[in-house]
């Protein structure tokens, strides 16, 4: 099913998003990759501030290329990083945060599939490396922190997107993931390829 | 200076423009692929390509470490320009293509914040009987290259263990090198040589095969192995995981067999530029 959703979403609404959904969003987004995640967790443990409204925020997997023109920050590409670097933090991070959509590449494992479920949440792909189509779907940088500290991919970047997408819900918050089908898939024709190899293979 | 300004504009090339080979492939690609999401992947890619070259940005907000292979003349008269020239040109295309400055200190994550530091940009010299100097550019991405590996094979294990090797870890890798993917194979030489060959190896042209018929067989072989696995592109299923497979070799002690491979995302960027002994220089 292809949608086109207006941030921010709620709740019931994320349920009813399948794997194998194809979604455009428009809204208010933020970036965090390992650092960023590392250190958002830790403000949250220590009872420190979080400068902006992250509840339910979309979460972006991205590092994202930015320039500053005449004192305005200028996204000029921001694709998707690797998401399973974040595996670590994911669980924890969703839960407190109550995030609901996590944008990214690569999926992400078992305990972040179980967290979507509990919190109500999916994860959702989008094309490595479609770093100037990312970018045209951004109408503002709202904000950034932590840029001194982190450095530019590493820094939390508050996005302003229109129609960004297409994203593909592959985890989504009943269990399912296009991941697990489709590692089913390539098992088994592992075994077919591995026959070949045995039997000198197509020669 | 005139080199400089031509590495910023091969820096800038390779950034923005996707070298025709791989859009070619990409394109037929698509007409392989029967899964919606699969054709969805590959039609986003090829829109980002075209946005990236229409508008000169950079195709994907990683980058790179900028990597340049010099092929050195021993005769050309300005090798000892090169290395300062060349930082040079990364510190201004970090300002202007712009690049996203992407080298940090191991130890202390600090970014240096123009794509240079210890052992940056990497500058990689063969020496050649020549006057000219060749050199190419290759901004490689830290997904792809999170998924290189080096395997020391046993060497009675033969050719069907090689085989099994790469196709193993190609399709091990999933997702994660942004798939389809271009293989860089290096066999023999020693653990260091089968990687840098395996590097090498990405540079060639899509369907350029190599030389030697036998190598030829095996990377069509080995590439047609690796789409029957489904992985697809970026790991969401489909009949394109790879897009070219290149082997190059180097000849082995009897006692060990280095096998290197080294994945290129589906943004292979590359740009070249050479230098001839009367000053003059192309960038293509």
């Amino acid at each position: 099913m292809e949608r086109d959703i207006t941030l921010p979403v709620a709740n019931n609404l994320v349920r009813g998003f399948r794997a194998g959904d194809i979604l455009h969003i428009s809204g208010t987004i933020f970036t965090a990759r390992d650092a960023a995640h590392h250190l958002l967790v830790k403000r949250k443990n220590e009872e420190k501030e979080i400068p902006f409204d992250i509840r339910q925020m979309p979460l972006y997997h991205c590092g994202p290329l930015v320039r500053k023109k005449e004192s305005r920050w200028q996204i000029i590409a921001a694709g998707p990083t690797t998401s399973m670097r974040m595996e670590p933090f994911e669980s924890q991070f969703i839960s407190l945060f109550s995030t609901t959509i996590i944008i990214g590449k690569g999926g992400m494992g078992e305990k972040t599939l179980a967290s979507l479920q509990e919190v109500g949440a999916v994860y959702a792909h989008y094309a490595g490396g479609a770093g100037a189509l990312a970018a045209r779907a951004v109408t503002q940088v709202v904000d950034v922190y932590w840029l001194d500290k982190l450095g530019m991919p590493e820094a939390v970047w508050i996005l302003d997107v229109e129609r960004f997408g297409p994203l593909i819900i592959a985890m989504d918050s009943h269990g399912e993931s296009l991941y697990h089908k489709l590692d089913k898939t390539v098992n088994k024709n592992m075994e077919w390829i591995h026959r070949q190899i045995n039997k000198g293979a197509l020669q | 200076m005139k080199l400089k300004k031509a590495l910023l504009s091969a820096i800038r090339t390779a950034a923005t423009i996707l070298p025709r080979d791989v859009v070619i492939t990409l394109e037929e690609a698509i007409q392989k692929e029967d899964s919606k999401l699969a054709r969805a992947q590959l039609a986003a890619i090829l829109e980002n390509i075209k946005i990236a070259r229409t508008d000169s940005i950079p195709l994907c907000q990683d980058t790179g470490i900028q990597t340049f292979f010099i092929q050195a003349g021993t005769r050309s008269p300005y090798l000892e320009l090169l290395n300062p020239v060349i930082a040079q040109a990364v510190i201004e295309a970090t300002a202007t293509v712009p690049l996203r400055p992407n080298t940090v200190h191991p130890f202390t994550d600090k970014n240096s914040g123009d794509n240079l530091g210890r052992g940056m940009p990497v500058i990689d010299y063969e020496l050649t009987e020549s006057d000219k100097i060749i050199i190419t550019l290759l901004p490689k991405g830290g997904g792809s290259e999170n998924c290189c590996a080096l395997k020391m094979l046993t060497p009675s294990a033969g050719i069907s263990a090689i085989k099994r090797a790469i196709v193993d870890h190609v399709i091990a890798c999933k997702g994660a090198p942004c798939p389809p993917t271009i293989v860089g194979v290096g066999i023999g030489g020693g653990a260091d040589v089968a990687m840098k060959l395996a590097k090498r190896a990405i540079l060639r042209k899509i369907k350029i095969s190599h030389p030697e018929q036998p190598v030829a067989k095996l990377e069509k072989e080995l590439l047609e192995l690796i789409n029957r696995s489904g992985v697809g592109p970026m790991g969401l299923g489909g009949n394109t995981t790879s897009l070219a497979v290149h082997i190059e070799y180097a000849f082995r002690h009897p006692a060990s067999l280095p096998l290197g491979i080294v994945l290129q995302c589906w943004a292979s960027r590359r740009a070249q530029i050479q230098i001839n002994k009367d000053g003059s220089i192309k960038v293509s």
